[in-house]
């Protein structure tokens, strides 16, 4: 074998060569990473055990117990992913790329190389450290995460450049250099931070923060201690400004860590388009990452805007392509993002540049608004779901708990006003259009989304009708594609209008079967 | 909305098979008569168990009718074609559902008998297309029709290039 830092030879006229197809190894020092990874762990979860230890015996005990199994926990990590090492090699051959891996089962994974699709590399801190990154190789198969993708955990950061130069550059020989072409689309500016806690993240963070207090006091059985100290603290202040200084403390760490998250995320954001038709996100603070996603695999773009994001006139932008398979759940989806929130006019912009329209179809479009019944829906729904909360609180008040009847009424005259707000607002967010190549639709109130999708990626139309929608002339028309989420939706829109409009966008699939009494 | 108020789907051509109803009754009174039967076992068995009857009577007072008309609805509504270029679909009453698919799109074609259907020589139909979403089920087809039908689909489709994304 080979030194593990040796650069490889992959450049696109030497893979022909033999030497280029020579099975290579993942780079030697992902065991010393290991060892250092499972160290922070016994770290971790050693002060806490050992606390607890110590509090039932003595410190002395605590460490001879906690620190030999935190240095066999160490040994193991590091002598399990050494076998690792030992067994796993890949190759790039002119037609696939092979992953020999697997302690016990082996397994022997091949990719063809036209299918791939992306060339996806990550480098969280401990690796960025070493120089070394994660790629992860996708088709664009529309299967679960397992068979369409191919993992090299860890390679040199060169390394994994010159694959992913070589994988989706191919047929443009000349592509070596892989300058991008049209130059940054997008950068990150500093100023975005400030949308960031308008989000759920902040509250989710402020309570968070409270739970990890208690949590860590409790470890070091300190919970009671901390409790009657804060409340000491907060009892000489009248209760309204107590509720106001926990409420204040937590935004305020929500707030912090929301924008710190914000960072980690998409500092040095970047979105760029490469000769080869290829748009790449790079960004990261702590761990950096880079995706790439072909030009050919995109069907359309989504603008998202999220409730606190739209107060503050800010959206996002989610790329509507074909094969971005969910990797894993706490990945979250945010590898299809490729502007964070921004601006609206930043994004309308970026929008147009990925899709490379003069205008984007987000902002050219001329929304047509749906049929008033569709508002008389949306406020049924609305008062329906008060009166599911209030309603069993007057009958709970009514029959046995007479103190609960202020808090029915409370709730009704706060909660009424809002739900109307959100149902006006559900409405008012309906709509769709088509402009030049582009089918439009947008809908929502906590997450309000304007979809463009490109008219021949539309592979077929449903078409749903309820009862209640039946009576009042209403259907609902969802465009299926092979991106993105498979279907998006026209809601609540007038019956005839609706297959018209249908019709219009994409004539030979609901064309044939409409009727014209 | 003046001239075009009128505008709507037409109802695919094809009604499913007569034995589907039988098929789907069969299916709902296994649904209903399971929780009856079951709540008249306990009643029997248990000495507290008289509120067990009227249990029993409810579901059936309510359920027996509705797994008697449902199938007849289905039956109704539940619609299929095959043209040229696409597989199109009706389905569904409470909530009435048309589906389009067109054959340049189709990627695989499956037929599929439960044990049921086995009993009444049926078979369901099922075209997936690139979309997650996009699938067209045509259940309740006889099933010598069925193996036609998903023969005749696959020769299409294959005749037809690309990776119908």
């Amino acid at each position: 074998m080979t030194g593990p830092n040796c650069p490889p030879r992959l450049n696109d006229d030497s893979d022909t060569a033999p030497e280029s197809q020579r099975w290579r190894k993942l780079d030697r020092r992902t065991v010393a990473v290991t060892a250092l990874r499972g160290a922070g762990l016994a770290v971790a979860a050693g002060f806490p055990a050992g606390a607890a230890i110590a509090g039932g015996t003595s410190p002395r005990v605590a460490v001879a117990v906690v620190v030999p199994a935190a240095l066999v926990l160490i040994a193991v990590a590091a002598l399990i992913d050494d076998v690792r090492w030992r067994k796993t090699s890949y190759r790039v051959l002119a037609d696939r790329v092979e992953l020999r891996k697997g302690i016990l089962v082996r397994s022997n994974r091949v990719l063809s190389r036209h299918r791939i699709r992306g060339v996806d590399i990550t480098a969280p801190l401990l690796l960025r450290a070493f120089g070394l990154v994660h790629v992860k190789l996708g088709t664009g198969e529309q299967t679960s995460v397992g068979e369409s993708s191919l993992v090299l955990h860890p390679v040199t950061r060169a390394e994994a450049d010159d694959l992913r130069t070589v994988l989706l550059h191919r047929g443009t020989a000349t592509a070596r250099p892989a300058a991008p072409a049209d130059g940054a689309l997008a950068t990150f500016q500093p100023s975005w931070v400030r949308f960031a806690p308008m989000s759920f993240v902040t509250p989710t963070l402020g309570l968070a923060f409270f739970g990890v207090i208690l949590q860590v006091a409790e470890w070091f059985g300190l919970r009671a201690g901390v409790l009657s100290w804060s409340l000491d603290l907060l009892r000489d202040l009248a209760l309204p400004l107590a509720v106001l200084a926990v409420l204040v403390a937590g935004t305020a760490v929500g707030v912090v860590g929301s924008m710190a998250l914000f960072t980690e995320m998409w500092w040095q954001f970047r979105l760029e388009r490469e000769r080869s038709g290829t748009l790449r996100v790079r960004r990261g603070l702590l761990t950096t990452r880079s995706i790439s996603l072909e030009e050919r695999r995109l069907r359309g773009v989504e603008l998202v805007e999220p409730l606190g994001n739209r107060l503050v006139g800010a959206a996002r932008i989610d790329a509507v392509a074909t094969g971005l398979v969910r990797q894993r759940s706490n990945e979250r989806t945010d590898h299809k993002t490729l502007l964070p929130p921004a601006p609206r006019q930043e994004a309308d912009r970026v929008a147009a540049l990925v899709l490379r329209e003069p205008v984007s179809p987000t902002k050219s479009v001329h929304l047509l608004a749906h049929p008033t019944a569709a508002r008389g829906r949306r406020v049924r729904w609305a008062l329906l779901a008060v009166a599911a909360v209030v309603v069993p609180l007057l009958v709970v008040g009514l029959t046995a708990v007479p103190v609960l009847l202020p808090v029915a009424g409370g709730c009704a005259v706060v909660l009424t006003p809002v739900a109307l707000g959100l149902a006006l607002d559900a409405y008012r967010n309906l709509g769709h259009g088509l402009t030049g190549d582009y089918l439009v639709t947008r809908s929502g109130v906590l997450r309000r989304s304007t979809v463009a999708l490109r008219r021949r990626g539309i592979i077929g139309w449903t078409a749903t009708q309820s009862i209640f929608q039946r009576r009042r002339g209403l259907i609902t028309l969802t465009a299926t594609t092979a991106a993105g989420g498979g279907a998006y939706s026209i809601y609540d829109v007038g019956q005839a209008e609706g297959l018209e409009f249908a019709e219009a966008a994409v004539g030979e699939l609901f064309g044939p079967f409409l009727e014209r009494a | 909305m003046g001239d075009t108020a009128t505008v709507r789907l037409r109802p695919p051509r094809n009604r499913l098979d007569r034995r589907a109803l039988r098929w789907w009754w069969t299916k709902s009174l296994v649904a209903v008569g399971v929780p009856i039967v079951a709540s008249l076992l306990a009643a029997m068995v248990s000495p507290v168990g008289t509120w067990l009857y009227w249990v029993a009577g409810a579901v059936a007072v309510v359920g027996l009718p509705v797994a008697l008309l449902l199938p007849l609805w289905w039956y109704r509504v539940h619609r299929w074609e095959i043209t040229e270029d696409a597989v199109y679909t009706r389905t569904g009453f409470f909530w009435q559902e048309w589906r389009v698919a067109p054959m340049s799109r189709i990627q695989t074609v499956d037929t599929q008998r439960g044990p049921l259907e086995q009993l009444f020589g049926l078979a369901t139909v099922t075209v997936t297309t690139a979309s997650a979403k996009g699938a067209v089920t045509i259940p309740g087809l006889d099933h010598r029709l069925a193996a036609q039908v998903a023969e005749q689909l696959t020769r299409t489709t294959q005749a037809t290039p690309g990776d119908a994304t």
